[in-house]
């Protein structure tokens, strides 16, 4: 049975219970003096609820849990001496690929055979167990659920408790998810560790994720150097902040404290457009336009320029936050008290000296924050860099040369044809982890500085 | 101004006193020149990234074809004029279509290698369109008619202008009688330039000459059902709970600084989740518009709760006070008054969040939605190429012309953002009321 069908039978079964909750509490109502607690329809609420949410979470639960029990079953019936020298994980790997029937996979030796039908076979079983499993709870709950129904049962507070209950668990999405995140990225980079050194990791200067293809391989050992990513990371964000800075920067300033209602009302809205074009149309605009004009530019000045190069990708992504480090100053800016400005104009200031001695000072913390959280923006952003810087890891801080960054090589590892316990594809992994550690930090810190500072004006 | 003798209060006005103050309205004269300056370059850029695509997508809405007269003999078919659907398709269509080029050009070329350039002029998806025809209407066997047939690529290019004809030779993709006979077809106005009606109905192909956009659009609309679906009742749910029922304590706290660290967690982790979580633990599969639309729910959820937040915290005390004067329970008032009043800037924030997803493309990556995808998916569980990922594969292949289609792909994407986010505006000015 595919789990669909048990899925849709689950839903009719608690229209079916929602139903049957009305007409039993109604058919109490009829005739009779005395009123119900809550009205019919919360009586349907009730069963339906009862019916619905714990089918649900255990056939969730049941198909999170049915890969893993079924690996581990079909590894247990396998021949040790198949077993004796390989890792446990690519053998699963490879009966499912027989089993799927993908990639025309070759020497296909009689015990993968027979253990692939065994994984369909059990797969199968699975879903049969999980699908009737289910149903029978929905049943199950369904009968009792309908037992307390009467006069004084307090359906309506029954049934709004479980949906505060499914409110918490929606909240707590967000939790799971971070959660989540944590998790898989450790868990991988702890598997990725354990095949290559955390030092070598950290400090190497040389990184070329490339995993042997055939044993014994020479000259096909990678190394994963995570230096050369991170300085060509952060070479390109600050790229893009140097752009992006003073002219998100400028612009709020203007916009805040020198220009007319109308101008104001017409640039601000254009300047944000630039923050709801897609990375992606960045990535081809540098591509495509700017790459090639640095490049000449280069050549012009006489740097041998790279048509990937850093400056190209940095500069477009200057130009993405923009929007994003103007509009977060302008919050700075216009939170600044007007008591501030109107006490520096009472000592004869001029406009520009009160922005510039006054009103900046005042609000340079959250502009730090503000420049801090553009800065993080720009070391996870991903298609711009794909798109326009490069690939090889160069150990170089000049920006016509070519660099790559932490989000390009997960893209670069992830998108290729690797097997998915290599170290090359987990190194992936370990990436992430430092993205997600960085840009963290990053996050903590700028919401910090900010909060500290609306506290100080409010 | 002039009158130093005027009085004691402009006694302090020296000459030396003008002179800095003349300096000081300078500095804040740059000031202000600079700020009007980065407004400028900002809006400098926004015109050139669209101008830019724009130029580029213009030679893509327009399909070079070619006009030949094709003679579908009755004896090319199985079963001649009564032909059924596979004895249509086993039909040698290539020859027909050759056949028609060479009484076009003057005859068979002796060389082989000329033979193969005249047949490179007309795209290598020809004879499968002429298929097509003769399958929709068969009464077509038997006679010669008149067929715009798409040109080829490289013959596009030279047509369009993408490539100036005027180059030197060694530069030009096609050699110097392929440039002869499009002077010769030209002649006889066997070329014309129609609108790119493939762009928008066909799907992905390796010939840019056909390729169009149509499954990447509903592969993009399947993906977005998912996630609207997903993040929508879950978003509202949340922020109902943290809005109106969570008490002060510790947990609200970790929810509450959770959804803002989620905001700024880089999209490319949410895809590498996506591949750990949807994909290797509960086995759904690869490149599916389920697994992509899951990832982006997670990836909208904060903007979804923040907005919705925004929208419930909105609605004015004094309602739900009146509604629980009334009798209703706390849930009750959620429901029935809380809810419809903030539905207006739900809307909006669900309208704009989903358009953040549409162009979202990093997390699609590590999912393995970047596969050759020939066909619209049919289903939540069949491989799709959403528009921004069609975008991004246009934009990594060689073949010239794919550039004009990736600009033409995006300026669809960005209508498509133009009209959500107008719409959401349009929401907002409409519907929201003023307390």
């Amino acid at each position: 049975m595919s789990l669909t069908v048990a899925t849709y039978t689950i839903l009719v079964l608690s229209l079916v219970g929602y139903l049957m909750g009305y007409r039993w509490a109604k058919n109490l109502e009829r005739g009779r003096a005395r009123r119900l607690h809550s009205r019919p329809h919360y009586h349907g609420l009730w069963v339906a609820l009862c019916m619905l949410l714990p089918a649900t979470i255990a056939m969730l639960a049941a198909i999170a849990l049915r890969g893993a029990v079924i690996d581990w079953l079909v590894l247990q019936q396998m021949p040790e001496s198949y077993l004796a020298d390989k890792d446990r994980s690519l053998v699963t790997t490879r009966l499912w690929t027989i089993a799927r029937d993908q990639f025309g996979v070759t020497n296909v030796r009689d015990v993968e055979e027979a253990a692939a039908a065994r994984l369909l076979r059990l797969t199968n079983l699975a879903n049969w167990a999980i699908g009737l499993g289910s149903i029978a709870i929905s049943f199950g709950m369904g009968v009792y659920a309908l037992r307390p129904l009467s006069h004084t049962f307090q359906a309506r507070n029954a049934a709004e408790r479980i949906i505060l209950w499914i409110l918490v668990a929606c909240s707590a999405v967000a939790v799971l998810t971070t959660a989540g995140i944590v998790f898989t990225l450790i868990f991988d980079s702890l598997r990725f560790f354990s095949m290559v050194s955390p030092t070598e990791f950290l400090f190497g200067l040389d990184w070329r994720p490339i995993t042997a293809i055939r044993e014994g391989q020479v000259g096909q050992e990678g190394s994963f150097g995570f230096v050369p990513v991170l300085v060509g990371t952060a070479q390109i964000a600050f790229l893009a902040i140097l752009v992006a800075g003073p002219i998100g920067l400028l612009s709020a300033i203007y916009m805040v404290e020198f220009a007319p209602h109308r101008v104001r009302a017409t640039a601000k809205p254009v300047i944000e457009v630039l923050a709801g074009i897609p990375t992606v149309v960045y990535g081809f605009f540098a591509a495509t336009l700017v790459a090639p004009l640095v490049r000449d530019l280069g050549n012009a000045i006489g740097i041998p320029a790279s048509s990937e190069s850093a400056l190209a990708a940095g500069s477009v992504m200057g130009i993405m936050i923009i929007p994003f480090v103007s509009s977060l100053s302008d919050d700075v800016v216009s939170s600044v008290p007007n008591r501030l400005r109107q006490a520096a104009y009472t000592m004869g200031a001029t406009q520009g000296e009160t922005i510039m001695r006054v009103v900046l000072p005042a609000a340079l913390p959250g502009l730090v924050s503000a420049l801090v959280l553009a800065i993080s923006r720009a070391i996870g952003e991903t298609m711009i860099v794909v798109m326009a810087a490069g690939l090889a890891a160069n150990l170089t801080l000049n920006p016509f040369e070519s660099v790559t960054t932490i989000t390009v090589q997960i893209t670069t590892v992830l998108t290729g044809d690797q097997p998915f316990d290599s170290p090359m594809t987990l190194s992936a992994f370990a990436l992430a982890l430092a993205l997600f550690a960085i840009t963290l930090m990053l996050n903590l810190f700028a919401l910090q500085v900010m909060e500290r500072y609306r506290d100080q004006y409010d | 101004m002039t009158d130093r003798s005027a009085g004691a209060t402009h006694r302090y006005r020296t000459a030396g006193f003008d002179a800095g103050l003349r300096r000081r309205r300078r500095r804040e004269t740059v000031l202000k020149g600079l700020g009007i300056l980065s407004i400028a370059i900002a809006i400098g850029m926004l015109v050139t990234l669209f101008g830019s695509i724009f130029w580029q997508a213009r030679t893509a809405f327009v399909q070079t074809q070619i006009g030949l007269e094709i003679d579908i003999a009755a004896e090319e078919f199985e079963g001649g004029a009564d032909a059924t659907a596979s004895a249509i398709k086993g039909a040698s269509f290539r020859g027909m279509v050759r056949d028609a080029l060479y009484d076009r050009l003057g005859g068979r070329p002796d060389s082989r290698a000329a033979r193969r350039d005249m047949g490179a002029i007309v795209s290598a998806d020809a004879p499968f369109q002429l298929m097509q025809d003769v399958l929709d209407n068969p009464d077509l066997i038997g006679q010669t008619r008149m067929f715009w047939l798409p040109a080829s690529d490289d013959v596009h290019n030279l047509v369009q202008g993408v490539i100036d004809p005027d180059t030197p030779a060694a530069d030009l993709p096609v050699g110097e009688r392929v440039m002869g006979w499009l002077e010769e077809l030209e002649a006889q106005n066997a070329i014309r330039s129609a609108f790119a009606w493939d762009l928008f109905l066909r799907s992905d192909s390796r010939d840019p000459e056909v390729a169009g956009i149509f499954a990447g659009v509903v592969g993009s609309a399947l993906m977005l059902t998912v996630t609207l679906l997903v993040s929508l009742p879950l978003g509202v749910a949340a922020a109902v709970y943290l809005e109106e029922f969570a008490p002060r304590n510790w947990f609200t706290k970790v929810i509450d600084a959770n959804i803002r660290n989620l905001a700024a967690v880089p999209s490319i982790v949410f895809g590498l989740l996506a591949l750990a979580v949807f994909i290797r633990v509960f086995g759904m599969p690869r490149s599916s518009p389920l697994v992509g639309g899951l990832a982006l729910s997670l990836l909208t959820l904060p903007t979804m709760i923040i907005a919705a937040r925004a929208a419930i915290a909105a609605v004015p005390p004094s309602l739900r006070t009146a509604a629980m004067e009334l009798g209703a329970s706390k849930m009750q008032t959620v429901t029935k008054v809380v809810l419809p009043n903030a539905l207006p800037g739900i809307l909006t924030g669900t309208i704009i969040s989903m358009a953040e997803a549409l162009g979202e493309t990093a997390p699609l990556l590590m999912i393995g939605m970047i596969a050759f995808v020939a066909d619209p998916p049919s289903g939540f569980l069949d491989p799709a190429a959403p528009l921004p990922v069609q975008i991004y594969t246009w934009s990594t292949s060689p073949e010239r012309a794919f550039a004009a289609k990736t600009a033409a792909a995006i300026i669809v994407l960005l209508l498509f953002l133009f009209l959500m986010n107008a719409l959401a505006i349009y929401l907002r000015d409409r519907l929201q009321k003023k307390w």
